[in-house]
């Protein structure tokens, strides 16, 4: 048995036990839950088989519906709204400032900090700072306005890391673009448009992808400020999930959510991949 | 005394100014999180400046308090516990993952298939695993801190695996055939000349585990909750009954529940920083 192992054969005995890993705790559950997804299974107890029920179902129920609106109108606003003022802080932490990094250290500390607690002291602010400042209710408990609140806090803590990234792709341009730029008259607006913008376009897309992704799957912050209220209008896909399918006996039908929800993340996903690398091959 | 006036002379002073006060958003949360902790519920009037003013006296009683209600230590362990064993194994496992498949999927067509396997469970939501590992781990009798260390190492596998590959890539394989020279196995030689080589990287991986797992709520709530086991963020929504209106100890126990993580940022911010815009940006 002294026989050295070789490279091969190494790589095997290293892999191997990977996939196995890799296999028990994602693809495993995963077919699990595409079973469970065709059972009337509440989470204890006997379960039968009922076909495409769930799936049929899923589109008449109402709550599954306003869950998925909720959780896209807030991820839209969300990235949107975390990308444009990313940016710009972005542009100014990158300017001819004093204090750089220490002000960068600062803008950072939001994607430190744990999404629960986070949503906790933010919740304070809009139940009791807020309305006091302004003499209005608290944004929390109007159905219309307790969406805005979560983009806010999601935002907030977002915007952290989108800035970052932003930054370094900025460092990539060389100064000279901006001094052969402005020969040609182009400053401002007019630089940031036709040369800082067209040259961090990759990060661009690293953003709009990692910030995308994140607020679909919006949990914590939810489950610290509104636990999906008032009148569930803000129950994001994970949250209805995760409430439904562990507590309120919907295990099944909640598979054949996540099921869809799964889909429709693979299928954004791809999207926005394609469409970015079509639009990085243009420049 | 010539150069500084330079450097001043081309300072863009209205923009340093407004990218201070905007420090605002990030520090007042915090502030207030600060000054609420250390008041007595006496002091909160019903106004702004009963929430937002100074406490008369910088008590640490709070927080003594908001430990014993939230069983503090234990939740620390169990943070700690799960944080580090889940970083030291991610560096460990995913790295030679990394590495095998990495170094052999440009030949090999298992491995590239092994690649696209793992990285594609990047697309996997939590959301659909949960309700089936939360049977799972039960029946396996795993369905505490062991349990979501090994979800942990599965999780983060495609980031980290697709890390690992892409740094490989730059680091030349001659490197490696210079110790086989020397009759070197694959073994000896990844933990001897490749693993201190990715250095950087780790660092990268570590830092980008340990905050998700440090932070995360979802896990550990539908794994090991019910059992009078917590992590630090989970006890925050445990005991949230047991604070009730009482925002003082409430705020206590989430400043406790930030400072671990406050402390260690102070210390290697530039790491930490470094560490995510590379894994996001690679």
């Amino acid at each position: 048995m002294k026989k050295k192992l070789s490279r091969n054969q190494t790589f095997l005995l290293i892999t191997i036990p990977v996939l196995a890993l890799f296999f028990c705790f994602n693809t495993l559950p995963l077919i699990k839950g595409l079973m469970y997804s065709f059972t009337n299974f509440r989470g204890f107890g006997s379960y039968e088989w009922v076909g495409m029920r769930n799936y049929a179902d899923l589109f008449t129920d109402a709550r599954v519906g306003k869950s998925y609106l909720f959780t896209f109108k807030f991820a839209l606003l969300a990235t949107v709204v975390t990308n444009v003022i990313a940016l710009l802080l972005a542009l100014g932490l990158n300017g001819k400032i004093r204090a750089k990094s220490t002000l960068r250290g600062v803008y950072f500390i939001p994607r430190i900090l744990g999404g629960l607690v986070v949503g906790y002291i933010f919740g304070y602010i809009f139940t009791y700072i807020l309305p006091a400042i302004t003499g209005k209710g608290s944004m929390l408990s109007n159905t219309g306005t307790a969406w805005i609140a979560i983009v806010i806090v999601a935002a907030w803590q977002s915007i952290a890391q989108t800035t970052l990234i932003y930054i370094s792709g900025l460092q990539t341009v060389p100064e000279d673009v901006y001094e052969a730029g402005a020969i040609d008259g182009a400053t401002g607006w007019l630089s940031f448009k036709n040369l800082t913008f067209p040259l961090i376009i990759p990060f661009f897309s690293i953003n709009m992808v990692l910030s995308m992704k994140d607020f679909l799957m919006v949990f914590d912050q939810i489950m610290a400020m509104t636990k999906g209220g008032p009148a569930q209008s803000t129950e994001s896909i994970s949250f209805l999930i995760y409430n439904n399918g562990m507590g309120g006996g919907q295990f099944g039908f909640q598979s054949a959510n996540a099921v869809i929800f799964f889909i429709v993340i693979v299928a954004i996903s791809v999207f926005q991949l394609n469409f970015t690398g079509k639009k990085e091959e243009q420049l | 005394m010539k150069k500084k006036n330079k450097v001043a002379a081309v300072t863009n002073w209205p923009l340093t100014i407004l990218l201070i006060a905007g420090c605002i958003t990030v520090v007042f949360p915090l502030y207030m999180a600060i000054v609420i902790a250390f008041k007595k519920p006496s002091e909160m009037t019903n106004d702004i400046a009963g929430a937002l003013s100074l406490p008369k006296s910088w008590s640490l009683e709070n927080f003594a308090e908001a430990m014993r209600v939230t069983d503090f230590w234990h939740s620390l362990g169990y943070s700690v516990l799960i944080t580090v064993a889940t970083v030291v194994l991610a560096i460990l496992i995913h790295s030679l993952a990394g590495y095998a498949i990495g170094r052999s999927m440009a030949k090999n067509k298992f491995y590239k298939i092994s690649y696209l396997y793992i990285v594609s469970g990047m697309f996997v939501p939590f959301a659909i695993l949960m309700m089936p590992l939360v049977k799972q781990t039960a029946q396996m009798g795993i369905d505490n801190w062991f349990g979501v260390i090994l979800c942990y190492l599965v999780f983060y596998m495609p980031m980290n695996v697709m890390l690992y590959s892409g740094y490989l890539k730059n680091i030349p394989i001659a490197l490696e055939e210079a110790a086989y020279v020397d009759g070197a196995t694959t073994w000896t030689t990844y933990w001897k000349v490749i693993f201190p080589i990715m250095k950087p990287m780790h660092a990268t991986v570590a830092v980008l585990t340990a905050l998700g797992t440090w932070n995360d709520v979802m896990t550990p709530l539908v794994i090991m909750s019910g059992k009078g086991a917590n992590t630090l963020p989970l006890a925050q929504l445990t005991f949230q009954t047991q604070f009730g209106t009482n925002y003082n100890l409430a705020f206590a126990s989430y400043l406790l529940a930030l400072l671990p993580i406050l402390v260690f940022y102070l210390i290697c911010q530039k790491q930490i920083i470094n560490g995510v815009v590379n894994g996001a940006v690679k």
